[in-house]
């Protein structure tokens, strides 16, 4: 998956350079310094989770290893509505990511002509202002009795996302609703660029021989155009899942004590009840529960030479 | 039906300019709200126009300091990752040397991980070590989620060159230091330009790692974090709209030189 952020090539690859006799250990002279700095400050700190989460004691007496995997199941049984939650959210987003950010990558790629340049900065000068701000931001757009909301109720669609429980009366502040749009709003460029990193690529041509063949424009686009895209959207699926998933800014500032989700939670076992050991166990499961659902989405997706 | 026909033609348009709508709306409601005057303490209600908050930047306890030490903490960051990055990224496509696969998974984890794994495990080691939270972790966790970024941009940068001009400059008598300061550094630059941007704008903008191995150091988000528990004061509107318009300027002129070179060329 190292081709998941790649810009693409300036120029095609040279040939293969022939290997050189001298100067054998500059290579490992050049990696030395940064592969010990992710090795020290994010290898190792994997493998002291892991032990900090088997291990038993307090605060005041110290930890112990004391192979304690009961913590695992206790954070489970207790923390199971939170992990679902953040699937839940994290999912709801990278689709709404992929139905938005669909449209604008193909506007980019085929429709903006002159105005692609600037259509493209649009997508990422957001990027440079704190995204905490431009969080808040949404406090104020979906304020109760603002114009958003107004609009929505009388619209009905309020009616609708009661029913669905993503809202409760009046109020789409502090409920599912808003974290969901608050997610979707921070991860979207993840999305947009990756497709339109794969769009660009495609053959203008094939539109058009496609349409010579009769092809309508839906068929075009369901036939041609989105099998092309498939690496776009799987890199964009995965860069809008996997941070979402651990999320808890969104749920922080927009959401309430209902909408809270595994990224809460550690935060708040770490950084405040200070209950190591759990904390350890809920990152760890979250850290797995992700590498398994990427693995499988990844082979489904029929991609694997992503990895 | 002409109505309907030029719709249908136009869909994909419409759609795209809401979605483009969608992502700068929070920044039109952030640079608004930066001449507000609210009533209370927090920012999120229009009452009336004023230019107080312009005036006054660094009228709110702690807020330029924290500013300060995240432009210092972007800057460090910056040159650590740019540097090791840029190093890395020349071993993977310049040589072979083994564990090449163990290096390249190194490298991509970090950025597959979600930050909060990376923050709570990192702070597990820190507190593990007895490390003193503050400025220095920070920096050191900065550098470790910036450098798979650099490589990144780096690699595809020095795998789209071509390696003849490198031959041809040995061939003319430049020693190794000579041939790398004047043929390959310079094909490299834009590569490395670009890790170092976005080193600086993940650095500056970093949230979750550096909650929770700040410490008691207060970055600029963990400041504008804090208000939204204590209260936003406007100044907060008022450097978001100014990185904004920065941004927005920079790569514009950047865009005008580059075209201005392109013309001389042609």
């Amino acid at each position: 998956m190292s081709t998941l952020a790649e810009a693409p090539p300036v120029a095609p690859a040279p040939e293969k350079r022939p290997p050189r006799q001298r100067g054998r250990l500059v290579p490992y002279w050049l990696l030395l310094p940064g592969i010990l700095w992710l090795i020290v400050f994010f290898a190792l700190p994997m493998i002291y989770q892991a032990s900090t989460s088997v291990q038993t004691g307090s605060l005041e007496e110290g930890y112990k290893v004391t192979w304690h995997f009961a913590t695992y199941w206790d954070a489970l049984s207790q923390y199971w509505p939170q992990f679902l939650r953040s699937v839940a959210y994290a999912a709801a987003a990278t689709v709404l990511c992929l139905v938005l950010g669909y449209p604008l990558a193909y506007l980019i790629a085929f429709r903006a002509g002159r105005w692609r340049n600037l259509i493209m900065i649009l997508v990422i000068a957001p990027f440079f202002t704190s995204f905490l701000i431009r969080t808040l931001a949404w406090k104020t757009i979906l304020a109760d009795g603002g114009p958003v909301v107004g609009a929505l109720n009388t619209l009905h669609v309020l009616d609708v996302t009661n029913w669905l429980g993503w809202t409760s009366g009046d109020r789409v502040l502090a409920t599912p609703l808003a974290v969901v749009c608050g997610l979707t709003y921070n991860f979207l460029p993840f999305m947009i660029l990756p497709l339109y990193t794969s769009l660009e690529r495609i053959d203008g041509r094939l539109h058009e021989a496609a349409g010579d063949l009769y092809a309508r424009p839906w068929t075009v686009f369901r036939r041609v155009t989105f099998p092309l895209s498939m690496p776009g959207v799987v890199s964009g699926t995965l860069l809008t899942f996997i941070p979402a998933a651990g999320d808890y800014v969104n749920a922080d500032l927009l959401g309430s004590t209902d909408t809270r989700m595994v990224g809460n939670v550690i935060q708040s076992q770490f950084l405040r009840i200070l209950d190591y050991p759990t904390a350890a166990a809920l990152s760890f499961i979250l850290m797995a529960a992700i590498l398994v659902m990427v693995t499988v989405y990844i082979r489904k997706s029929g991609t694997e030479d992503l990895v | 039906m002409t109505f309907v026909n030029w719709l249908k033609r136009h869909l994909v348009v419409i759609a795209g300019l809401i979605t483009l709508g969608y992502l700068l709306l929070p920044n039109v409601v952030v640079t608004v709200f930066s001449f507000n005057k609210p009533k209370g303490r927090f920012n999120y209600q229009w009452q009336q126009f004023s230019t107080d908050a312009w005036k006054d930047p660094c009228g709110v306890a702690g807020m330029c300091g924290s500013l300060s030490i995240s432009l210092q903490i972007a800057f460090w960051a910056t040159i650590g990752a740019t540097v090791l990055g840029t190093m890395i990224a020349f071993a993977l496509v310049r040589y072979r040397f083994r564990a090449r696969g163990a290096v390249n998974s190194l490298i991509f984890l970090p950025m597959a991980m979600p930050e909060v794994v990376m923050a709570a495990s990192l702070l597990t080691l820190f507190l593990n070590m007895g490390a003193q939270l503050g400025f220095w972790t920070i920096l050191i966790a900065h550098i470790m989620f910036c450098l798979s970024f650099v490589v990144v941009a780096v690699k595809a940068r020095v795998m789209s060159m071509d390696p003849r001009l490198e031959e041809a400059a040995r061939d003319l008598y430049a020693s190794p230091v000579q041939t790398f300061l004047r043929v390959t550094l310079p094909i490299a630059a834009p590569g490395i330009a670009a890790g170092a941007l976005l080193s600086f704008a993940l650095s500056f903008d970093d949230f979750i790692i550096t909650n929770f191995n700040a410490g008691s150091t207060v970055t600029f988000p963990m400041f504008v974090w804090g208000s939204a528990q204590r209260g936003t004061p406007v100044q907060i509107n008022v450097i978001g709209t100014t990185m904004f318009l920065v941004a927005v300027l920079l790569v514009l002129s950047s865009m005008v030189v580059g075209n201005r070179r392109t013309k001389q060329k042609a």
